[in-house]
């Protein structure tokens, strides 16, 4: 557990020297930004025309937004993870240190999984400025269904990157793997469940988005908190095979 | 101290280093020679953890290397043949780190110890990125010093550095040699006979000798060479020489003199000085060519490995 901790610490902090994070983290964040003005600006035409009942002005549009941002952007803070360590050589150095493999692999998710939690974290402000703004403040239930959605999703999401990024030695390869799993996780298999009539609510389960978009919603369903932690745990066995496959080969 | 028995390792069909046996004890520092993929990079990964033998068992420091890989892992230091190396973080963050991983209880105290040891101190906060490649090489050594393990595998530890580099590693290699077991894999001969304690030469995944580099060459070499040189012509030389009692084999050096074989102990020197100058000629140089561990090394592996091992 320690070592995980330690590879998670390093892989965290070396998300800070990196220009891939700061990009991340400054397109995620603006484009969060816009969406919010955007949205109070909405809100309050709305009460000024004086078009009815106001809704209550919910944060669904931001978190939402934000798991669309992680799906174009988790590939690319995955896909250096493991992929790279192989490239320059010092995944012998971390295969020869009393290590075990899922310590590593986990290490990894880790420190990627914090440093999304960072941006997370950043990202309340706005539901703090509306909370600050609006009487009587904001459903915060739905708040934190809302948010306990965004990082599930997250979580998956990287697990499936260090996976792919332990599968493939080259980067892009494991970027673009990363993204094709997230694509399809994310839009594509949630398709059939509307064409076919055998096995369909088999492919609706497998729709992460729908899974979010009830937390989203702010229904708790113990299937919309399991179904994104069983991914994790796929990425991170996938991850942790495809280390022990490369010792065998 | 490790102890090899059998060990085996296939690539799909490919069998890169097949049932070898040895043994290296503590305060031993032993030199595995052999040509590029012989197997040396493989036995030494296999016995760090790295990646399983196909057949065969080892205990490394007392351990298993299969069923304790992880106690194993705790006792060995290893530097690979490419020194892994984090270039964006400093040498002191790297050695940091890796004490970590390690659990070591100071990590701190550890890798300021290490830098120290390899004489890396004054340069802790360089980032590993800008250090030259001796440096580099001996922050890769720090790394495998800091737990201060029982057993030191260097895989061709002095490959790449200038020669001033190369003698301070040599150095630090010995002084860890005192207490420790070492194995290292080189392609240098010198290195080998002067640093080892005993020499495994290794071709085409086979042990084909085994002993201390003073043996081996004592073993090999069945005769004794020297070679002469005369000012000007040296027509005539040879049949001069040749008729010296004791002197075996003659025939012309490259070099325009003359090269001549007599049995070990029966130095014909002296008697050869002497027909040379009764000849006639200005005799200039008059040298014993003693047969170099590279020369060994050629022929045992120009040789067929199983007759070399019958040999033995």
């Amino acid at each position: 557990m320690r070592n995980m901790w330690t590879i998670a610490r390093r892989e965290y902090s070396r998300y800070f020297t990196s220009p891939v994070a700061y990009v991340v983290a400054f397109v995620i964040l603006l484009t969060l930004g816009i969406m919010f003005s955007l949205t109070m600006l909405v809100y309050s035409q709305n009460a000024f025309n004086g078009g009815g009942p106001a809704t209550a002005p919910d944060m669904s549009g931001i978190t939402g937004t934000f798991t669309f941002l992680l799906v174009l952007s988790v590939p690319a803070l995955t896909m250096r993870l493991i992929a790279d360590e192989t490239r320059m050589g010092t995944m012998e150095l971390l295969l020869t240190a009393p290590v075990r493999d899922w310590e590593l692999v986990t290490g990894k998710w880790l420190g990627a999984f914090l440093y999304v939690l960072t941006l997370i974290a950043v990202s309340i402000i706005y539901p703090l400025i509306l909370q600050f703004y609006v009487s009587p403040g904001i459903d915060q239930r739905l708040l934190m269904s809302a948010y306990l959605g965004l990082i599930l999703v997250a979580a998956a999401f990287l697990a499936l990157g260090v996976g792919m990024s332990a599968l493939f030695t080259n980067q892009i390869a494991a970027f673009f793997a990363t993204l094709a799993v997230l694509l399809v996780l994310w839009w594509l298999i949630g398709f059939p469940a509307q064409y076919v009539t055998a096995g369909g609510s088999f492919f609706s389960y497998l729709d992460l988005r729908a899974h979010f978009d009830a937390l989203n919603g702010g229904t708790i369903n113990l299937s919309d908190v399991i179904y994104p932690l069983s991914l994790t745990a796929l990425g991170l066995f996938i991850g942790t095979s495809a280390v022990e496959m490369r010792r065998w080969s | 101290m490790i102890r090899v028995e059998g060990l085996t390792k296939d690539y799909g069909a490919r069998r890169a280093i097949s049932d070898l046996t040895f043994e290296a004890n503590q305060g031993e520092i032993v030199g595995f020679l052999g040509p590029n993929g012989a197997g040396k990079t493989t036995t030494m990964r296999i016995l760090t953890g790295y990646m399983p033998p196909t057949e065969g068992t080892a205990t490394v420091a007392g351990y298993d290397i299969i069923s304790e890989s992880l106690e194993v892992r705790k006792r060995v230091g290893y530097v690979p043949e490419t020194v892994p190396l984090y270039t964006d973080m400093t040498a002191f963050e790297y050695l940091k780190f890796m004490g970590d991983l390690r659990q070591l209880p100071d990590s701190d105290q550890r890798a300021e110890d290490a830098l120290e040891m390899v004489g890396l101190e004054d340069r802790a906060q360089s980032y590993i990125g800008s250090l030259s490649k001796g440096m580099r090489q001996r922050v890769g050594l720090a790394q495998a010093l800091l737990h201060h393990p029982e057993v030191l595998i260097l895989d061709e530890p002095t490959i790449g550095l200038d020669p001033g580099q190369v003698v301070e590693v040599r150095n630090i290699i010995k002084e860890m040699g005192k207490q420790r077991t070492v194995l290292l894999s080189t392609h240098i001969l010198s290195e080998a006979q002067q640093i080892c304690d005993r020499v495994l030469i290794i071709n085409k995944g086979r042990i084909i000798a085994e002993d201390t580099p003073q043996n081996l060459q004592a073993r090999l070499v069945g005769s004794e060479r020297a070679t002469l040189r005369v000012r000007g012509d040296s027509d005539g030389l040879s049949k001069v020489v040749g008729k010296v009692r004791g002197v075996e084999t003659v025939h012309g050096a490259p070099d325009g003199g003359v090269e001549f074989q007599f049995a070990p102990g029966q130095d014909v020197r002296p008697e050869v000085a002497k027909a040379v100058v009764d000849a006639g000629y200005d005799l200039l140089e008059l040298r014993p060519v003693g047969m170099s561990l590279e020369e060994i090394f050629l022929e045992l592996t120009r040789e067929d490995p199983n007759a070399a091992r019958k040999e033995k």
